[in-house]
């Protein structure tokens, strides 16, 4: 937006206050984030500038520290296996759901994103009651049941957006000559939906991997998880590994964020959409 | 092969166009088996449908036991405490008959020994004790030492006995609430998540000024969510149009600024803020050293500190929905107002600011709806006034262990989102949340 050569001071003004205030908003949303990166390298334990001197012992701290390794290992253990059920059991719904004609679509659907919408401390709760009378309660397996049922709304809104630029007749055409409906989906569908599938299965793994509410409810100290690892470390023993921890995990959501960023802009071009 | 031309289909228009390709094959299949048309038709149509079920439903199976049965439990715990019902079954049956009035008759307070007696043995009057608790201050205590007298009664009259065990048997009060909680099913936990509860005679009324917590909490919810919502809006809504009206490059750039903190997780954000927040910590440092304040000042553990550290958080979800209307903006309609005498601010207020009602409205509600059901944000940077209901719900379920009040606290809040998601579903369509 450039300001037309007709404006008058008073514009002008504005436009000059316009342009500050939002530089100020741009600090806000993004000096909080990054200024915990140099603290991570604080060789104090404060979480105060100026800083006495540069180290890397928080980091040291977090990978010499089995409670921190091994948090980050059933982080990891426990997203992958998340990743690959919400992505399965996501696309095939979206699948059937993006056909014509399904019945009463508006309300399955509803449900299936429901996970989304009901308050996190609800459904830890209400996962809390019933997964202690399933024996489901203090285990890795249900916790990777409750974190894939909040992860698949992402991977069903985002494989059924996929499927709404997918042009159905292109399988038709498969179809029309002669390759049965799995050839189909594998080699003409899947192909072309592969980018959106993929940034649903980056936001299931995400949902995951930053999932803090429910495992304090579900989980034993033995299932102790990053978030979880990261939460106690900010509550109980205010440790500034915690701000070495954080930097990793911003760092984890930049490489995460570049990817489903070049994931979309691949669909688009797949899809001939024209990049903006 | 070549399959005739169907030629022009008198029920395309029952099944729609999309079916020419299945309407085509049925057409070749008549000659073969003669079964009609329609029929076939409608058969493959079946299929259809049957096979895009067969796709939804391990999915559907899934969320409804992983997620739907655990939602219905909780909503069911609202309602539902059976310990007492369960662990004095003769007290519930003598207590049926009584009339309300005075004290109930010897075979009530027998019923009422032997079922102690029972309890005791199964090392479970604890729990009898902790439920009246709830209601009736020092009566864990007073349970607990009635069912210990209680085991070593052999022979009546148990009135006076229990009355000598502990005195609390001899008020009328007493057993109307052993009453009430000898019923499993009670609207007990919701009366009191709005401050409400039995007199002495069952009676409901409102629990006196100095106790009443939960109304307050409900309000302050409320008003926390307002505050968060109408400020990512002051704030969001300049930066909307910045990014709507700068040249495709820069905007790119500066929305992936917007999305980096947008992706960066909920509890790294959270974790930035309560170190920023610190007395000693680098906010403080900024207004010490620059002489703005000249004692370091509490910012942790404040109002302030929670509503800055939602703000941020929420920015992003309240921005980006504005930001796609303000995109589909034609320029040209501010440019022919302004042409037709219209002031530079009458034209952005008359012509432009109507037309980002739709974006407005989604991303406040989607905000503010979010908002109410923050948890970790308030219980780690905001002190002890600052907490939301979500907070209420999570203690009392894992640290108090009244499943009951956390149910009906959450069943509220449930109920609070689930209204205003509908509202937003008929608003803007679910499917169109924003996610990248």
């Amino acid at each position: 937006m450039t300001l037309p050569v007709y404006a008058s001071p008073i514009e002008r003004g504005w436009y000059v206050l316009h342009r500050v205030f939002c530089g100020c908003l741009f600090l806000y949303l993004l000096l909080p984030i990054l200024i915990i990166i140099p603290l991570s390298f604080n060789s104090e334990g404060f979480f105060t500038f100026p800083m006495p001197g540069v180290s890397l012992r928080w980091y040291q701290d977090f990978f010499g520290s089995d409670r921190w390794l091994s948090a980050l290992q059933s982080s990891a253990m426990v997203a992958i296996a998340v990743t690959l059920l919400a992505t399965t059991l996501g696309t095939l719904a979206a699948l059937g759901l993006s056909r014509a004609n399904f019945p009463a679509r508006g309300m399955v659907m509803s449900l299936l994103i429901s996970p989304l919408i009901v308050p996190v401390v609800i459904t830890a709760v209400g996962m809390f009651f019933f997964y202690d009378k399933i024996g489901l309660i203090n285990s890795y397996p249900g916790i990777i049941l409750a974190h894939t049922a909040l992860a698949t709304p992402f991977v069903v809104i985002t494989v059924t957006a996929t499927l709404m630029g997918f042009d159905q007749s292109l399988s038709r055409a498969g179809a029309g000559l002669g390759a049965p409906p799995i050839t189909v989906f594998r080699r003409v569908m899947l192909p072309l939906i592969l980018p959106g599938v993929l940034s649903g299965a980056l936001f299931a793994f995400v949902t995951s991997w930053d999932e803090v509410v429910v495992v304090q409810f579900i989980a034993s100290p033995e299932q102790r998880t990053l978030p979880k690892q990261m939460y106690s470390g900010i509550r109980d023993q205010i440790s500034p590994t915690i701000t070495a921890a954080a930097t990793l995990l911003i760092i984890f959501s930049g490489v995460m964020l570049t990817t489903i960023e070049l994931l979309r802009r691949r669909s688009e071009r797949l899809r001939g959409i024209r990049a903006t | 092969m070549q399959a005739p031309d169907p030629g022009p289909m008198p029920y395309a228009h029952e099944y729609g166009t999309r079916l020419m390709v299945s309407a085509a094959v049925a057409t070749t299949g008549i000659m073969v088996d003669g079964v009609p048309l329609k029929l076939k038709l409608r058969r493959a149509e079946r299929m259809r449908k049957l096979k895009a079920v067969g796709l939804v439903a391990p999915l559907f199976l899934f969320i409804v036991v992983s997620f739907g049965i655990p939602i219905v439990v909780m909503l069911f715990n609202s309602i539902y405490d059976p310990y007492v019902a369960k662990l004095t079954p003769r007290t519930a049956v003598a207590l049926a008959a009584w009339d309300g009035n005075d004290l109930p008759a010897e075979p009530v307070f027998e019923a009422l020994a032997l079922d102690l007696k029972d309890a005791q043995k199964a090392k479970q009057a604890a729990l009898i004790g902790r439920r009246l608790n709830y209601e009736l201050s020092g009566a864990r205590s007073k349970l607990i030492v009635s069912a210990k007298a209680a085991a070593k009664l052999e022979t009546g009259p148990y009135k006076e006995a229990l009355i000598a065990a502990d005195p609390m048997w001899g008020e009328h009060g007493t057993w109307t609430l052993l009453k009430r909680t000898t019923r499993a099913y009670t609207p007990y936990f919701f009366l009191s998540s709005i401050d409400l509860r039995y007199d002495a005679n069952g009676e409901i009324e409102p629990v006196p000024e100095g106790e009443a917590v939960y109304q307050a909490v409900f309000v302050r919810t409320l008003l926390i969510s307002a505050t968060v919502t109408a400020l990512t809006l002051v704030l969001g809504f300049p930066l909307a149009y910045l990014l709507a009206t700068l040249p495709a490059r820069t905007a790119n750039i500066l929305l992936i600024f917007v999305l980096m903190s947008f992706w960066t997780s909920l509890l790294v954000r959270t974790t930035a803020w309560f170190v920023l927040l610190q007395t000693q910590g680098p906010i403080n440092d900024f207004l010490f050293y620059t002489g703005i304040v000249g004692e370091r000042i509490q910012l942790i553990y404040t109002r302030f500190g929670t509503i800055t550290a939602m703000t941020h958080i929420q920015l992003p979800f309240t921005l980006l929905p504005i930001y796609s209307v303000m995109k589909g903006i034609s320029p040209s309609h501010v440019r022919a107002a302004r042409s037709l005498g219209a002031g530079p601010f009458y034209a952005f207020w008359r012509v432009y600011f109507p037309q980002t009602m739709p974006g407005i409205a989604a991303g406040c509600l989607l905000t503010f709806i979010l908002c109410l059901g923050y948890y970790i944000t308030p219980s780690l940077v905001g002190g002890p006034t600052d907490q939301l209901i979500s907070t209420y719900v999570a203690l009392f379920v894992s640290s108090a262990g009244n499943w009951g009040m956390g149910s009906a606290l959450g069943t509220i809040l449930l109920v609070a989102t689930l209204i205003l998601f509908f509202i937003y579903n008929r608003l803007v369509g679910i499917e169109r949340m924003r996610l990248n």
